[in-house]
C-alpha cells in the first residue's frame, strides 16, 4: 500500500513537472528564410528597360480623416522618455489636400508571364519610441526584412497572416536584428507588439516590384513597366482596397492614375 | 464568495418549511469523523489562490498580453524575463498558475493520504490532472500562436478547475460533513432538478463567453446564453427563496445569485460596450480592461455559487423519489 502511495505521488508530481517545463525544446519554428520563389514569378520574361513606361498618380482621402489618438506611453518609461514628440495613432495620416500616405499601391494583374526574382537588399522596419517606423511597409515575395529595435526595451515581433506562416520573436534593447522573409504574397499582413499593445504596422508583401507605399504627398510612381494593360489597386489599412484602376501604356509611356477614398467608407472615429 | 464557502454560515435553523413539515435539523457541529479542519482551510486557500490566478489570466487576455512571452516553458530563456508591459501580466500569470500546481499536487496528495471517502480521493486526482492539463494547454496557446479553440479551451478548463477545487472545499468543510435531516421540496420543479439545468446553463456560457474572448464565436451566442443563464437563476432563486424562506444556507444561495446575476448583466453590458467603443483606441484601454476582467471573474463567482447551491440543494433536499412529508430516514450523514 506504502508503495502504492509513493507511486501515485511520484506520478503526480512528474506529470505536473512535464506540464511546467514542457515536452520539447523552445526554438520558434518560424523563419521562412528560404522561401520558395516568389509566387506568380515563375522563369519567364524579363522588362527590356528600353521600352518600358511608368504610372504615376496620387492617392486622396475624400472627407474629413478621423483624428489621430494620443498613445498613452506613461506607464512604460523607456517608452515615454524615448519621445520626443507625443506619440499618435497612425490609423489614417493625411497630408495637404487630403494626400492620403501609408497607402500600398500596386499592379494587381497585367504581369504574369513575366519574372521577378527577389531583391537581394532587406527591407528594414525599425522600433523606435515604441512604435513601428515606418507603419505600412511593402516587399516582394522571398524579400528579406530586417526588424530593428532601437529603444531600450524589449519588443516582440508579431505578424499574423493569413497566407504565410506565422512568427513571435521576442528583440530586447541592443539586439541584433531579426532577419525575416515571407513566401507567398499577401496583403496586408498585421503586425503588433504584445508587449506594448498599442504597436501596430502593416507588412504588404507583393509578387512583383511595382508597388509603392505613399508618403504624406500622397504620390506614387511605379516604374519599369513594360507596355501592356495593367491593373492597379491601392490598400489603405482602415478603408481596405480601392476599386480596381485599368491603364494601359505604350512603350516609354507614362500614364497618371488617381484613387480617391472616401473617408465615410469606414466606421466614424 | 468564500462567505459562501465559510459554511458556518449555513448552519440550518429549526425550521418550518414550505412544504408543511416541521423539521428539527442538527446542528452544524453535530460531525462525524470524516472532518478534517487543516485539509478544508488547505482547500479553501487553494481555491483563493486559483481565484487569483483567474484574475490573473483575465488581465493577460484584456491586455493582448498572451504572446508577449513568445517561448514556453522558459520566459525569454530564462526563470526571469524582463518585466515590461503586457510580460509583467503574462509572467505573473504563469508564477501563480505554478503556485496553484504545486498547491494542487500538495491537495491530491493530502486527500489521497487522509480522506476515507474513495471518490474524494479520486476527485483530488482529478483536480491534479485539470492543472496538469490547464498547463499544457497554456503552453499550446503560446506555441501555436492562440488558435481560437485552444485558447477557449484554456478558459473554459480554469472554469472547471476552480469548481473542482470549490467543490473539495465544499466537501471537507464541516457542514457538509455534518448530520441533520433532509428537507422536502414540496414544488415542481424541484430545486435539485432546476439548479442542475442552471448551473449546465452557466458553465454553458462561460463557455461561450471564452470563445467570444477569443474570437472563436461572435457575440449573439453568449447574448442568448445570457437570456437563458438570468432566467434559470432568477428560477432557481425564485424557488430557493419560496420555498426555503426560512433555511438560512438555501436563502442565502438565494441572496447571492440574485446579487451577482444582476452585478453580472451590469457588467456584462459595459465590457461589451467598452470593447466597442475603444476599437480603434490605442490599447490597452483601463476602462476596457477593468470591466471586462471583473465581468470574467465575476462569470467565475456566478458559477462557483451556483455550483455550491447545487451542492447544498443536493445535501439537503429530499430527492424525487422519497414521499414529502414521509418521517421515515430524514437523518442523514455524508458519504
Amino acid at each position: 500500500m506504502k508503495k502504492t502511495r509513493l507511486g501515485m505521488y511520484s506520478l503526480a508530481i512528474g506529470a505536473f513537472a512535464l506540464a511546467i517545463t514542457g515536452c520539447g525544446g523552445n526554438k520558434q519554428e518560424s523563419t521562412d528564410n528560404t522561401a520558395a520563389p516568389a509566387a506568380g514569378a515563375p522563369a519567364g520574361k524579363t522588362v527590356d528597360p528600353a521600352t518600358a513606361g511608368e504610372v504615376t498618380g496620387s492617392v486622396k482621402l475624400d472627407g474629413t480623416a478621423p483624428k489621430a489618438k494620443n498613445i498613452n506611453m506613461a506607464a512604460e518609461p523607456a517608452c515615454s522618455k524615448a519621445r520626443t514628440s507625443p506619440a499618435m495613432t497612425e490609423e489614417v495620416v493625411t497630408g495637404d489636400g487630403g494626400a492620403l500616405a501609408n497607402v500600398v499601391v500596386y499592379v494587381k494583374s497585367g504581369l504574369e508571364g513575366y519574372s521577378f526574382p527577389a531583391p537581394a537588399a532587406a527591407v528594414t522596419i525599425t522600433q523606435e519610441g515604441c512604435q513601428y517606423h515606418p507603419h505600412v511597409i511593402a516587399m516582394q515575395v522571398g524579400q528579406n526584412i530586417d526588424v530593428i529595435n532601437k529603444d531600450q526595451t524589449t519588443h516582440n515581433i508579431h505578424p499574423i497572416p493569413k497566407d504565410n506562416r506565422e512568427w513571435n520573436e521576442s528583440q530586447p534593447p541592443g539586439a541584433a536584428p531579426i532577419e525575416k522573409s515571407f513566401s507567398r504574397e499577401e496583403i496586408a499582413i498585421p503586425v503588433k507588439c504584445n508587449v506594448h499593445p498599442w504597436m501596430k504596422a502593416y507588412m504588404a508583401v507583393m509578387p512583383n516590384p511595382d508597388f509603392q507605399v505613399t508618403d504624406k504627398d500622397g504620390k506614387f510612381d511605379l516604374k519599369n513597366l513594360p507596355p501592356g494593360t495593367y491593373t492597379l489597386v491601392a490598400w489603405q489599412e482602415l478603408y481596405g482596397s480601392s476599386d480596381p484602376q485599368t491603364v494601359t501604356i505604350g512603350p516609354k509611356e507614362t500614364k497618371n492614375v488617381t484613387f480617391t477614398f472616401k473617408a465615410a467608407a469606414a466606421a466614424g472615429d | 464568495m468564500f462567505s459562501v464557502l465559510s459554511l458556518s454560515e449555513f448552519d440550518i435553523e429549526n425550521t418550518e418549511n414550505r412544504g408543511g413539515t416541521r423539521r428539527d435539523l442538527e446542528p452544524a457541529a453535530k460531525m462525524n469523523a470524516i472532518y478534517n479542519q487543516p485539509l478544508h482551510r488547505y482547500a479553501v486557500f487553494t481555491a483563493c489562490c486559483t481565484f487569483v490566478l483567474l484574475i490573473a489570466g483575465a488581465l493577460v487576455t484584456s491586455n493582448d498580453a498572451g504572446l508577449s512571452i513568445p517561448d514556453w516553458p522558459l520566459a525569454y530563456g530564462s526563470l526571469t524575463p524582463p518585466m515590461v508591459g503586457g510580460i509583467r501580466y503574462e509572467f505573473t500569470h504563469r508564477v501563480i498558475a505554478t503556485c496553484v500546481g504545486l498547491l494542487t499536487i500538495g491537495l491530491a496528495a493530502w486527500l489521497w493520504r487522509a480522506e476515507k471517502r474513495d471518490w474524494m480521493r479520486w476527485l483530488g486526482l482529478a483536480a491534479l490532472g485539470g492543472v496538469i492539463a490547464q498547463g499544457i494547454l497554456g503552453g499550446m496557446t503560446v506555441r501555436m500562436f492562440q488558435p481560437p479553440p485552444v485558447s477557449a479551451a484554456h478558459a473554459t478548463l480554469a472554469q472547471l478547475f476552480f469548481s473542482t477545487v470549490v467543490a473539495i472545499a465544499v466537501f471537507t468543510s464541516s457542514w457538509w460533513n455534518g448530520t441533520f435531516a433532509e428537507i422536502d421540496d414540496p414544488g415542481k420543479p424541484r430545486v435539485r432538478t432546476l439548479v442542475v439545468w442552471t448551473l449546465a446553463a452557466v458553465f454553458l456560457q462561460l463557455i461561450l463567453g471564452a470563445a467570444f474572448r477569443h474570437k472563436g464565436f461572435g457575440i449573439i451566442p453568449h447574448l442568448i446564453g445570457a437570456v437563458i443563464v438570468t432566467i434559470l437563476i432568477f428560477m432557481t432563486a425564485g424557488a430557493l427563496k419560496r420555498r426555503f424562506a426560512d433555511v438560512s444556507a438555501l436563502r442565502n444561495c438565494a441572496r447571492y445569485l440574485h446579487i451577482l446575476i444582476g452585478v453580472q448583466l451590469l457588467l456584462g453590458g459595459g465590457a461589451y460596450w467598452s470593447r466597442l467603443y475603444s476599437a480603434r483606441f490605442p490599447q490597452p484601454i483601463p476602462a476596457m480592461v477593468a470591466l471586462t476582467v471583473v465581468h470574467t471573474v465575476t462569470g467565475a463567482l456566478v458559477l462557483a455559487v451556483t455550483l455550491v447551491t447545487a451542492l447544498i440543494s443536493y445535501r439537503m433536499l429530499k430527492p424525487a423519489h422519497v414521499v414529502v412529508g414521509s418521517a421515515s430516514a430524514s437523518e442523514q450523514v455524508a458519504h
